[in-house]
């Protein structure tokens, strides 16, 4: 049996199915894995309740896990505490910005500034309060004038 | 009615206010007036989903008769509905479906962070995870509800005739009956009664910026929604929504 570090890190190498940049371990999605004897227990938890990206997660990892051998694997849901941003690491907001997404801010506002990542100006205008995903929002840049996502704080 | 029958529909009640008016959203996709309107519409009604199947899924285990979420949403008459009148009532003008959307927005607030010290750690942890989505409805129905009532002489007037038209429905959200009562009793629920002045309080200061007048708090109000008497307007939603899986049972894909 695999040691639980080493599902960690083929869970890590799984890709969000919406923002393939980051990882669901990025993220923050698996919350803990155990095996119980043969078993392997994966807890998992939702970005946002209604997100269509979580059966698809459940089902690659139940396909990662099988491409290393491990057949036995129960999905558990923990809504408790409820997922944050705060919970993505400096890496993965690196790996968001490189994508061209504007990471999360970790300051509490209710406008925070946003900088642009593609040129990193700061001088940035809320288009949509809602974007392509429920954890996005459209912004603007008013320097390269591109418009870019914002993975919302939440 | 028994307590665990109590339950089940407390919970449905919260599960089909939220599934309805996901729906009524959902029908405005692709017709919103701008972009990102459209997009916002399709998100709230997302969120609203996810979190009806939340409520649902644990309204079928309480109930104890294998009914899964899809069994309830699908296969219930309006009779078996208990969701507020408010959310469906059909879409009319963007100006009233932003007016539901911003008097519902303020109860969901209220009424989640209630429920997120319920006794009830199932029902707590649905409620918290649900607060933080409705946290953004709300900004976005109340910055929209100002700019739109203190906008144009036109926006003012659409938005003025929403919020009259619509206040009858608000009236049965703050309606105690006994289910409400034994889930308060048990430190499950609330009553939903202590809500009404924070809930006042809200919409007068929103409607103060936004230039619009308050109706009559006396306003004689519709009630029925929560304990299975609906308006007209349910039972086409429903066979709209439930004809696939009531046309071809059991169907997967």
């Amino acid at each position: 049996m695999p040691a639980v570090e080493q599902v960690w890190s083929w869970l890590a190498e799984i890709p969000d199915p919406e923002v393939p940049a980051v990882s669901i371990v990025d993220l923050g999605i698996v919350r803990d894995v155990q095996f119980s004897g043969d078993q392997c227990v994966v807890t998992v938890t939702p970005t946002y309740s209604g997100c269509p990206a979580t059966e698809v997660i459940a089902q690659n990892i139940r396909q990662a896990l099988a491409d290393h051998g491990i057949e036995q694997v129960q999905l558990q849901t923990r809504l408790s505490p409820p997922w944050t941003t705060d919970w993505m690491n400096a890496a993965a907001k690196e790996k968001l910005s490189g994508y061209g997404i504007a990471p999360p801010n970790t300051l509490i506002s209710i406008s925070p500034r946003i900088a642009c990542p593609l040129c990193g100006s700061t001088r940035t205008g809320l288009l949509s309060q809602f974007g392509s995903t429920p954890c996005k929002a459209l912004y603007r840049c008013q320097d390269c004038l591109e418009p870019f996502d914002y993975f919302k704080r939440h | 009615m028994k307590l665990q029958n109590g339950k089940f529909v407390y919970l449905t009640r919260l599960a089909d206010t939220t599934l309805v008016l996901s729906h009524r959203l959902a029908e405005l996709c692709g017709k919103g007036p701008a972009l990102e309107e459209d997009m916002a519409l399709a998100n709230v009604a997302l969120d609203l989903l996810g979190q009806a199947r939340m409520w649902l899924s644990y309204a079928g285990e309480i109930e104890g008769a294998g009914r899964g979420e899809d069994d309830l949403a699908y296969l219930r008459g309006d009779r078996e509905y208990h969701n507020f009148l408010l959310v469906e009532l059909s879409n009319g003008s963007y100006a009233d479906v932003l007016m539901r959307q911003f008097y519902f927005d303020a109860w969901h607030s209220l009424a989640l962070n209630k429920l997120s010290a319920s006794a009830d750690p199932r029902i707590a942890e649905i409620a918290a995870k649900a607060a933080k989505e409705v946290a953004y409805h709300w900004r976005r129905s109340s910055d929209l509800v100002v700019r739109l009532g203190d906008g144009t002489g036109e926006s003012h007037a659409r938005m003025q005739a929403a919020a009259d038209s619509l206040w009858p429905y608000t009236g049965e959200m703050f309606i105690a009956d006994h289910v409400d009562a034994a889930m308060a009793l048990s430190g499950e629920g609330f009553d939903p009664g202590e809500l009404q002045k924070e809930w006042l309080t809200t919409v007068e200061r929103v409607f103060a910026t936004a230039t619009l007048q308050m109706p009559p708090r006396d306003a004689w109000m519709q009630k029925g929604g929560k304990q299975g008497a609906h308006t007209e307007h349910l039972g086409y939603l429903l066979a709209e929504m439930q004809a696939l899986p009531r046309i071809y049972a059991g169907a997967q894909w």
